[in-house]
């Protein structure tokens, strides 16, 4: 008598479950969630120090960081502070300067530039007064090298300390550009008449 | 040798095939809603820095802007976690002696990095890009929430692909103008379809066909 062959139905039910029990159980696993690239922050065990993400090189150049221009860089024509402004000025470069002011500067000089803000009052720090006649009659590139360099109250060497840090790895020269533009604003703002609004935009004082 | 089960055994195995069915299910979904829960994802939960910085202060009470640490998030695909530098900017002369910043006054010095732990996780085959979301007017407190309000910082609600994909499919119910990025109390206008619809054409976002594509988070 002949072995009548299961049907495929039942065959599948008897071991076809065996494979695909084995796919849905070797599909369990985090491989895909933690991959082995290295990821912003992420420590390596590649390298000794144990970080992922490497320090520069020293004398690396950021693509399109180039320091090509001196002054544009600096703020400075041979070690003295210039009164040029290198970048076009339009009504964007300076919303441009007061949004980057705005978040840079006036932590402790105050949105208005007196040196006064929450941060000041609470002590400590005493930041410049940008309506000051000193800082009113410095040139442009005076408040663009402050920016870039930092400011040291007395000398580093017999116990002076740096008041104010560089923010040239923070703010790019081109807002900074733009921040000393926005900063020489402020200071005409401190000190105009109505005589100095266009006619067409006197409507919109004391708005 | 005699019948070991009674006859009625074998309804009580056809029943137990039933059952194992059932428990199986269960299980799978057991483990589904575990590993999809807060608890496992650690969300709502608070965690510990080795530094312990207060954004609730930094950010709520002095008001220090967003962009002040974290410079690298309208350029770049990550927010950067600020160097040692951009802490001592005022902590060389506010606090000086705090002990709380012992750590961060070590690593201006040392150039040894602080071991932050991270607190928003996406998996790795998602690559979230910051920058395209801040540049077209989708703000901080959207998936951070009220990170102004947090001693200590949380995740707010885990990143599933539906988190995703309800602002993905409709854009205009979240996007905000561009100048309110920041604003951490951002309350949506009662016209925000009409304001959203105009963002959306404004800051040339995809239509959702083109935003709900795989490969615009999965390469």
């Amino acid at each position: 008598m002949q072995t009548q062959r299961p049907h495929a139905l039942v065959r599948f039910i008897r071991y076809g479950w065996v494979p695909l029990l084995t796919l849905l159980l070797s599909a369990c696993h985090f491989d895909m969630y933690n991959q082995p690239k290295i990821q912003t922050y992420e420590p390596s065990s590649f390298f000794a120090d144990g970080r992922g993400s490497r320090p520069n090189v020293a004398g690396a150049v950021a693509v399109g960081k180039a320091q090509t221009d001196d002054y544009f860089a600096t703020g400075l024509v041979d070690g003295v502070e210039g009164d040029r402004l290198p970048v076009e000025l339009t009504r964007e470069l300076l919303e441009r300067g007061q949004a980057q002011y705005n978040i840079w500067c006036a932590v402790c000089h105050g949105e208005a530039g007196f040196g006064k803000s929450v941060i000041a009052q609470r002590g400590g720090i005493v930041p410049a007064n940008f309506h000051q006649q000193r800082l009113r009659e410095a040139p442009i590139g005076h408040l663009f090298n402050v920016m870039t360099v930092g400011v040291y109250r007395g000398d580093p060497a017999q116990g002076g300390y740096q008041s104010m840090y560089s923010y040239a790895s923070r703010v790019s020269a081109e807002d900074r550009w733009a921040i000393a533009a926005y900063i020489r604003a402020l200071q005409l703002s401190q000190n105009a008449t109505p005589d100095d609004v266009p006619p067409d935009q006197r409507g919109n004082l004391g708005k | 040798m005699g019948q070991i089960f009674p006859r009625n055994a074998n309804l009580l195995a056809r029943l137990s095939i039933f059952a194992g069915l059932l428990l199986a299910t269960t299980l799978l979904l057991v483990t589904g809603v575990f590993f999809r829960s807060n608890a496992y994802r650690q969300i709502n939960v608070a965690i510990e820095q080795p530094v312990p910085f207060s954004h609730q202060l930094h950010a709520g009470t002095l008001g220090v802007h967003c962009n002040y640490c974290h410079v690298s998030v309208e350029q770049s695909y990550f927010a950067n976690i600020p160097a040692a530098e951009t802490c001592m900017t005022c902590h060389s002369q506010i606090k000086t002696n705090s002990p709380k910043l012992a750590l961060v006054r070590e690593s201006y010095t040392s150039g040894e990095p602080i071991l932050w732990q991270k607190v928003n996780r996406v998996p790795d085959f998602v690559y979230f890009n910051h920058s395209i979301h801040v540049n077209k007017g989708v703000g901080c407190s959207e998936c951070h929430g009220r990170v102004d309000q947090m001693p200590v910082v949380w995740q707010p609600q885990a990143f599933f692909m539906g988190y995703c994909l309800n602002c993905h499919r409709n854009p205009e119910n979240y996007v905000r103008p561009r100048d309110q990025i920041y604003q951490m109390d951002y309350v949506r206008p009662a016209n925000q379809q009409e304001l959203g619809a105009q963002l959306v054409a404004q800051y040339g976002i995809m239509p959702p066909e083109q935003l709900t594509n795989c490969w615009v988070c999965h390469r």
